[in-house]
């Protein structure tokens, strides 16, 4: 075998090339920060060595960006799953936010459960807020009365506010009227080997495998491609188009519920006001960015959460303001956009 | 007409050869194509036919071979190549933008279109053209919602408006009536002799020995020959297709039993029209066990509507619909199935596959409960295969399980639908356009899976414009016009004038 026709074959692997998609991507995303970075006055240089160093450089920074990994990998799953049936879900952001206020509800009614009544009941409770939310839209999608695009994204509006209706009116510790009380420590997600990373990010691998494996090989999974790709045809072929909408959409909603409840229970441990700041958005972002598949959200979510991390630290060491970030981030996104036709190369 | 042999070809093709994974579609294929022809392309499904002509449209680029124009070696990388080359293509599972109207989608492609339109001139140039032609549309109407045959007809307009000197027409009778098919066969009969090279792919025989100057057949993805009409028969193009002669259809006789209880019966069903749809008036109609019952028609008169209606896609505002004796008026299109229904619609890629499922994963849809196992976690795969390879053996043809559906040829397709929908033996099949695209082997395969279902006493509806397969499958024949039933017959006791007359419109009387 020749080295091209091998160097062929192991382009050809999808996961082979998925990740030096990725690496590609992030080089070229550096490069053109790096011009910024110059233009503006600062050393390039020193400022990716600060970032690598906070994000690969210890076992602590690199669980920093695991960390950040979480609520992405799950808020995408929830775009995943009903971009499958064609649904777009844009409304991950106020799924979480009511899920994470019926997981607090939880947290604070049964105090003196033990964990292990209290953490299932509490992602149940999750679960069950984002799916009501995710219901509406579903619903009004189903009877072919409004497109879920446009009410998904109004009611990420409306979410936070109900929460911080919910905190003010009722919920908040009596120190502080933006948050409320601390969650006792069975509410907790646990977290493993001294770092911030919590169960949340096993429970969004299982999620994602889940995922993969519910596509791939069942009976739910192939009635679900046959939406996404002809949904007359599927509906022609006895397949319930109506019930599959508005139950993935509600499957979509919960799991965007069960993000708000790891991120309050696993990561901060209390419910904030506003405490989200567009998590929801960035899984629709990287979902998007990601085709879906659950290997590119991984990819995808672990690229991000690396600048992200390493950005909240450029921003102490070299003074850095936050736009920056988002202008890194913006540039990754660009280069994504741009790369397929960059990787796909001739045809045989 | 001069011999086209005398003078030099206006297109020629030399050594084209396409393979896709696992098929040699074109295997050096030399063509010469003359202005002032019409040159039919002739072969079995997935032959190679629509691959040549995507090749000289630039749509696929060849592996090997040449083209050349007027003698000069051309190259045509795209569409766009073609089209400054004057060539026009029709596909074969035409390509309008569906969110766009008529009027729109043609204006897309006129040569001298300028900046700023002006749709009431796009208008009259269409109107103008259609009336000359005889190819009636709307120009105003949105493409979503205009049938499969009435879609066809704008792309041939659309053609006809492109400066195009070779026309490619794939398979366009395929959804015309008859009486559009003859309308057509004067358009290019006018164009042969305004100087046009026209390339036409058919299954018809009858068709080509009409209308062709030079018959060309292909046989898996190789020159068979080429003949000239006055040379061509029925028998020698069969020959050349299938390298043998066709054993006729073996029809026998119907077990009906007018006492019986119908498998299915619609009482004064009536529906409401979705957009440009048409809306059904007091349908009455039963379909016992062992008897075809045959719906006549020319398409968009509602034979849409009555498959959706019978299959439950779309909601009866009157009227009701039994199955078995058992009131199934809308209920879902699930619980008709599961019944054991079996439906072959008018468009086998856009109303019965998905396009980027293998075949096989498309073969399951319909019977997915049938086939899931652990409560839905695994698909049983392999009795899948056996169930369809048991079908495959009864029918006498096949498909590659693991192609993906839109990569089949259009007659494969169809082959797909009809496997699948008669795996299982349904009690109530539904046959829209049965043979649409399928060659002479494969329709006369299809029609005897209907009479061998008919003998087991499943009960069948079957919609055609095709009169002759109509009077010759039928044990009841129903003429459905502007969404009534106009007229019953025997088809012993009618002929084709009659039936014909009534399609049309031209002497209506309501029956029920
Ligand atoms: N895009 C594609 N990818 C893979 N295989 C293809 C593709 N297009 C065509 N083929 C294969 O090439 C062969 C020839 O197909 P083609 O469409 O040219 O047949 P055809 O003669 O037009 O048949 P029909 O009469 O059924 O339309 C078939 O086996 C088909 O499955
Ligand atoms: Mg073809």
């Amino acid at each position: 075998m020749s080295a091209r026709t091998f160097l062929r074959i192991a382009v050809s692997n999808t996961l082979v090339k998925n990740i030096a998609r990725y690496v590609m991507m992030m080089l070229l995303a550096l490069l053109l920060f790096g011009i910024i970075l110059l233009a503006t006055g600062k050393d390039p240089f020193q400022s990716y060595r600060d970032m690598f160093g906070a994000t690969f450089g210890s076992a602590y920074g690199f669980s920093e960006v695991l960390v950040a990994m979480i609520p992405m990998l799950i808020t995408a799953l929830a775009v995943a799953l009903p971009s499958r049936v064609g649904l777009i879900n844009v409304g991950g952001e106020g799924q979480l936010y009511i899920g994470a206020a019926f997981a607090t509800w939880g947290a604070l009614t049964f105090k003196d459960q033990p964990a292990w009544v209290l953490l299932p009941l509490m992602a149940l409770l999750g679960m069950i807020g984002g799916a009501l939310w995710a219901f509406i839209p579903g619903y009004l999608k189903s009877i072919g009365l409004v497109n879920e695009t446009i009410t998904t994204l109004l009611m990420n509006s409306i979410a936070p506010k109900i929460v911080g209706f919910l905190i003010f009116g009722f919920w908040h510790s009596p120190m502080d009227t933006v948050k409320t009380e601390n969650f006792v420590s069975a509410a907790r997600l646990p977290t493993f080997f001294n770092t911030r990373v919590h169960l949340g990010f096993v429970i969004a691998l299982v999620l994602l495998a889940l995922f993969w494996i519910i596509m791939k090989y069942t009976r739910w999974g192939l009635e679900m491609r046959a939406i996404g790709g002809n949904p007359q045809a599927a509906r022609r072929n006895g397949i319930p188009l109506k019930g599959y909408l508005i139950v993935i959409m509600c499957l979509g909603g919960a799991i965007a519920g069960l993000a708000g409840m790891s991120h309050v229970s696993g990561f901060y441990g209390v419910l904030i006001l506003n405490f989200s700041m567009g998590l929801g958005f960035m899984g629709f972002l990287i979902c998007w960015l990601a085709g879906g598949d659950p290997i590119g959200i991984f990819l995808m979510s672990f690229v991000v959460a690396i600048i992200t991390t390493g950005g909240n630290f450029l921003q102490l060491t070299q003074g850095l303001p936050y736009a920056v970030i988002n202008i890194l981030l913006a540039l990754a996104l660009f280069v994504v956009l741009a790369s397929p036709k960059f990787f796909e190369g001739k045809k045989a | 007409m001069p011999n086209p042999q005398d003078r030099s070809p206006m297109i020629s093709l030399r050594g084209i050869t396409k393979s896709f994974p696992g098929v040699l579609a074109n295997d050096h294929i030399d063509l010469d194509i003359f202005s002032s022809e019409i040159h039919a392309l002739l072969g079995e499904n997935g032959a190679g036919k629509s691959t040549l002509m995507k090749i000289l449209f630039g749509f696929y680029r060849a592996d090997a071979g040449e083209i050349r124009l007027s003698g000069k070696p051309i190259s045509i990388r795209s569409p766009r190549d073609a089209r400054s080359a004057r060539i026009g293509m029709v596909f074969q599972d035409l390509n309008l933008i569906p969110a766009f109207t008529v009027a729109e989608n043609i204006a897309l492609f006129l040569p001298n279109l300028k900046v700023v339109l002006n749709p009431q001139e796009i208008d009259n140039r269409i109107n103008e053209i259609s009336k000359q032609y005889g190819l009636a549309v709307n120009p105003r109407a949105l493409v979503s919602q205009l049938s499969i045959g009435e879609q066809q007809k704008v792309e041939i307009l659309k053609l006809l408006l492109s400066d195009a000197r070779l026309l490619i027409l794939d398979e366009p009778t395929r959804v015309l009536a008859p009486h559009e098919v003859e309308a057509l066969f004067g358009v290019l009969d006018n164009l042969r002799k305004d100087g046009y090279a026209i390339v036409l792919i058919t299954h018809k025989m009858k068709e080509v020995l009409q209308c062709a100057d030079r018959i060309t057949v292909l046989r898996s993805g190789r020159v068979a020959g080429t003949l000239l009409r006055s040379e061509a028969t029925e028998e020698k193009l069969v020959k050349l297709m299938f390298e043998k002669a066709l054993s006729g259809l073996k029809i026998t006789e119907s077990k009906r039993d007018e006492s019986s209880k119908p498998i299915l019966e619609l009482r004064g069903i009536e529906t409401r029209a979705e957009g440009a749809g048409v809306t059904l008036k007091g349908i009455d109609l039963q379909v016992r066990s062992g008897e075809i019952v045959g719906v006549a028609g020319v398409s968009g008169n509602g034979q849409k509507e009555l498959c959706d209606v019978v299959l439950g896609m779309t909601t009866c505002v009157r009227g009701e619909k039994y199955l078995f004796e058992q009131n199934l008026t809308n209920r879902s299109v699930g619980a008709m199935r599961r019944k054991g229904v079996g439906f072959i619609p008018e468009n086998p890629l856009a109303m019965a596959s998905i396009p980027f499922m293998t075949v096989l994963e498309n073969m399951a849809l319909p019977h997915t409960w049938r086939y899931a196992r652990y409560g839905g976690f695994a698909i049983d795969w392999k009795s899948l295969k056996e169930d369809i390879q048991k079908t495959e053996k009864q029918l006498g043809f096949s498909v590659n399980f693991y192609a993906i559906a839109k990569s089949l040829s259009g007659g494969n397709l169809q082959r797909m639908v009809i496997l699948r929908e008669m795996t299982h033996d349904p009690h109530l099949i539904i046959a829209s356009y049965l043979t649409r695209g399928l060659d002479m082997q494969s329709a006369i395969a299809a029609r005897q899976a209907l009479i061998q279902a008919r003998e087991r006493g499943a009960g069948i509806l079957f919609i055609s414009e095709d009169l002759e397969e109509l009077f010759m499958l039928s044990d009841r024949l129903l003429v459905l016009y502007g969404g009534r039933f106009v007229g019953e017959f025997k088809p012993s006791e009618t002929n084709i004038y009659e039936v014909g007359h009534l399609m049309t419109g031209s002497k209506v009387e309501h029956v029920g």
